[in-house]
């Protein structure tokens, strides 16, 4: 008989991006060496159990036991550290494209609701992952990393973001709900933003925009009590900009803290952002709405940026879910090794959860390998950035 | 090294994130510009309104003289740059370094710009037709003949989406301040040199700071630039024009496919004009939308195509420092080859013949290590057909065609300037009455020399100023 590894035994302790982890005295000081073992040692062990996991027969998905009878190795002996996971053959992004879907469900989860997200998707077959509740435990686990005093517990939320099959819009709202609130959305249809953009259509792509942000003034401007929002940086930029042509700005429509991402924010975008667009002109001095940058995917879930220091003059450090995501940054010619501290590098993802396994996959993004702190005692990245291979056929930043 | 900020309405603004623009031949860094973004862009609209109010305080006639002193400021003097300053020969030598222009050609640019700094109020009288200014400030009033007339500013500031390789466009946008008008001026990442010096010469001369706003910037500047301003113009290539076609609130300067026309009349005598054809091709590094990029006459094209040939075919590059130099270096790897292989795939057209090889001793692409060159091409067509009769090249290059007078006209597709040597009156009328030529000279007249009391693609005081009515009585009784 097989015997299904339970997961639920071990799960609590591992998700280490917790409420204990956010309550360092000083989570910006370096990680002592202490926490830095503690943190390799858990990952470790999320490893070993996350192989067993998805290559037991009785619990793994179809994909990955099927994949195992040519890997030439058994990942369940073979692969007992996070390093073995070398092993395994550079993950295609091509596998995550088209179906059936089904053969990325675990034989262990077989019956629950499944979801499916997507991402890209402008052209031709979009990537896809399919979740359960992956989704919600990502989100609560970075809710734990929120401010209560800047995002307060109860309150309702706007979510000014693409929509349709990304799953930013389902995960906002379940923040949201998760902290107590309701959230209030926004449609919005990026690979239709970025079609007008290839066409040159910029007039219509204007437009859309003026229409989407619209949408979020009347949320705004209902009684709804709304102090928290997810935002993307252009959508941040058009929302304070209408505010500001109205006499009114963010800060006025009583929103006090705000998350965005992407590559797009760079220092000098949250530097003009903390100095601009999230002041209030007619009352300089109270100073901006708070916002926290993120940078995530629906591969990763989110990771969280360094706290804000002003010492850090802006620049952004992202710090990936461990043990439930990990990020490295790579030598651009050898996946396998990482580049020194402060090095440039890809960004190469892998993901370790119950419903998903992927190791090491290749992301579109670059950026420097950052040293670990208190708050999270694994390697972080600054100036995320897109590949820049791929940057110049890289539509980025279209809504 | 220089570090020079955004000016956003006159004040610094040291970005977070800089470029390095650097020598097109060394690599080495001549600058270090800060970078703006298209949100600062739209930010700054809100106080567009108030360069124009700051530029009114003065009247048209005294910011006139402080154009003539900017004038020889820009020509003379040693002006801030950043955290630096800049004597006109550093300007050249920056110029040149970054955009691989010869120095002795930004010193022609710089001679250029001064001469319409200091004639600008005979240009403004000209473009006006002689109205008094002061309807221009005041939006309405009385000219001589006793009639009202209103012109109201379509536009407070004045956009500018400025090219990397062009130094020669900037002549375009210097009347806007003395119409009161400010300046919204994103400069093209190579050529940031005569917006900034250009804006310090103003600025020394008494113009107020928050009438002009510098956005160096990546690629969301140029739109935010166009959005923001309900009057710009963009300087690109057939496909900017194509996008923009069309829109009132912008103008735009691209290819010019300036042209020679030789009547039949006088075409038996052809050598007399080849000075005019030769230098309207080759002056000023050929780069020039105002440069003639083809020759058309009805017979001896190939005698034609054979002379210019014999006059530019062996020009070779030369260091950017000698005062001989006379040709433009290519800053963009991959652009000149992908030109010159352009060039040899249309010579594969049947009737299409390069004049030039022959006198040229070696091959028309120079490879450096960080730049290229490309030496003068005179090509010969027996007939409009072929591509290349319809091609524009940043170097000396034209193409002779041969093409019978009474289908010139219709054949030569839209053209910026048009030098027509003919005294031929009916042709002449017809040429008038051509409206796929901008500039068209009657006479012996090269391509590229402007008057600039004539307007130029379109006139700026019916782009930057409606005419409308505005009455203060009622009118007499019908």
């Amino acid at each position: 008989m097989i015997q299904r590894p339970d997961w639920h035994k071990f799960s609590p302790p591992l998700i280490l991006v917790s409420r204990e982890i956010c309550q360092v005295s000083n989570p910006n000081a370096p990680a002592t060496d202490a926490a830095l073992k503690a943190a390799q040692d858990k990952l470790d062990a999320h490893v070993r159990e996350t192989i067993e996991w998805h290559f037991n027969p009785a619990t793994g998905c179809p994909f990955w036991l099927e994949r195992a009878k040519s890997l030439g190795f058994d990942p369940r002996k073979a692969v007992q550290t996070y390093d073995d996971l070398k092993k395994f053959p550079s993950f295609e992004d091509e596998w995550l494209r088209g179906g059936p879907i089904s053969r990325w469900i675990p034989q262990g989860l077989q019956g629950k609701g499944v979801y499916v997200f997507e991402t890209g998707g402008t052209t031709g077959i979009p990537k896809s992952r399919m979740q359960i509740d992956d989704w919600k435990t990502d989100y609560e686990n970075f809710s734990d990393t929120l401010p209560d005093d800047k995002f307060p517990k109860g309150s309702n939320w706007l979510m000014l973001g693409p929509s349709g099959p990304r799953r930013l819009r389902l995960a906002v709202e379940h923040l949201a709900q998760h902290r107590g609130g309701i959230c209030f959305c926004v449609d919005l249809d990026p690979r239709w933003v970025v079609k007008l953009i290839k066409r040159g259509n910029m007039k219509e792509m204007e437009a859309y925009r003026d229409h989407v942000i619209d949408q979020a003034l009347t949320i705004l401007s209902a009684g709804h009590d709304i102090r928290c929002m997810f935002t993307t940086p252009k959508l941040l930029e058009a929302l304070a900009q209408k505010l500001f042509d109205k006499g009114s700005s963010i800060k006025e429509t009583g929103i006090t803290g705000i998350f965005s991402g992407g590559t797009e924010f760079t220092p000098q975008w949250y530097r003009f952002a903390m100095e601009e667009l999230l002041c209030d002109p007619n009352n300089p001095e109270s100073g901006p709405v708070f916002m926290t940058p993120t940078y995530g995917n629906t591969l990763m879930g989110l990771a969280c940026g360094k706290p804000f220091d002003p010492a850090d003059n802006y620049k952004i450090t992202y710090f990936a879910p461990q043990p439930r995501a990990v990020i490295e940054v790579v030598e651009f010619k050898d996946y396998n090794t990482l580049v020194p501290y402060g090095g440039t590098g890809r960004v190469k993802l892998t993901t370790l959860t119950k419903e998903t396994f992927i190791p090491g996959f290749m992301e579109r993004d670059e950026g420097e390998r950052e040293k670990p702190i208190a708050r999270y005692p694994w390697d972080g990245i600054s100036g995320t950035r897109p590949f820049h291979e791929f940057a110049k056929s890289t539509t980025v930043g279209v809504y | 090294m220089i570090d020079i900020p955004v000016l956003r309405w006159g004040k610094p603004y040291d970005s977070m994130e800089k470029q390095e623009v650097v020598h097109f031949e060394t690599g080495e860094p001549v600058a270090r510009v800060s970078q703006a973004n298209g949100a600062m862009v739209k930010m700054d609209r809100r106080f567009a309104q108030r360069a124009r109010d700051a530029l009114r305080q003065f009247s048209i006639d005294q910011l006139l003289e402080m154009m003539g002193k900017a004038g020889d400021l820009y020509l003379n003097a040693t002006l801030p740059i950043g955290n630096g300053t800049q004597t006109p020969a550093d300007f050249c030598r920056m110029q040149s370094a970054t955009t691989g222009l010869p120095e002795h050609m930004a010193a022609f640019n710089m001679r250029k710009n001064h001469f319409v700094l200091t004639h600008m109020r005979e240009i403004l009288e000209a473009l006006t037709r002689g109205l008094p200014f002061d309807i221009l400030s005041k939006g309405f009033g009385k000219e001589n003949r006793g009639v009202m007339l209103s012109y109201q500013a379509n536009s407070p500031v004045l956009g500018l989406v400025l090219p990397s390789n062009s130094p020669g466009v900037h002549t375009l946008w210097l009347p806007a301040i003395a119409l009161q008008i400010g300046l919204v001026l994103k400069p093209g990442s190579q050529e940031i040199w005569t917006p900034y010096r250009m804006t310090e010469a103003f600025y020394q001369a008494g113009i107020p700071r928050e009438a002009i706003s510098l956005y160096p910037g990546g690629h969301d500047v140029g739109p935010a630039v166009m959005e923001a301003c309900d009057r710009s113009m963009i300087f690109g290539g057939q496909a900017t024009i194509e996008k923009y076609a069309g829109n009132p609130r912008v103008q735009v300067h691209g290819p010019g496919f300036s042209k020679i026309l030789l009547g039949d009349d006088i075409v038996d005598d052809w050598r007399k004009y080849l000075d005019i054809m030769v230098d309207s091709i080759f002056l000023n590094g050929g780069r020039g939308c105002i440069n003639a990029s083809s020759i058309w006459a009805s017979r001896h094209t190939a005698e034609i195509a054979d002379a210019i040939a014999q006059r530019i075919g062996s020009v070779a590059p030369l260091p950017m420092t000698d005062p001989k130099a006379s040709l433009a270096a290519f800053t963009v790897k991959g652009q000149a080859e992908g030109v010159s292989a352009q060039i040899d795939e249309g010579c594969q057209e049947s009737g299409v013949t390069e004049v030039t090889a022959k006198y040229r001793n070696g091959p028309r692409l120079v490879q450096h290590e960080r730049c290229d060159f490309l030496r003068p091409t005179i090509i010969h067509a027996t007939s409009p057909e072929p591509t290349l009769t319809r091609a524009e090249y940043m170097f000396p290059f034209g193409v002779v065609v041969e093409c019978p007078q009474d289908k010139m006209i219709a054949e030569i597709g839209p053209t910026l300037v048009c030098t027509a040597l003919t005294h031929d009156a009916k042709w002449k009328q017809k040429l008038l009455d051509a409206t796929n030529i901008d500039r068209l000279n009657l006479g012996e007249v090269k391509t590229l020399q402007l008057n600039w009391l004539q307007p130029h693609e379109g006139n700026i005081i019916d782009f930057l100023f409606r005419n409308r009515a505005v009455q203060t009585e009622a009118p007499l009784a019908h």
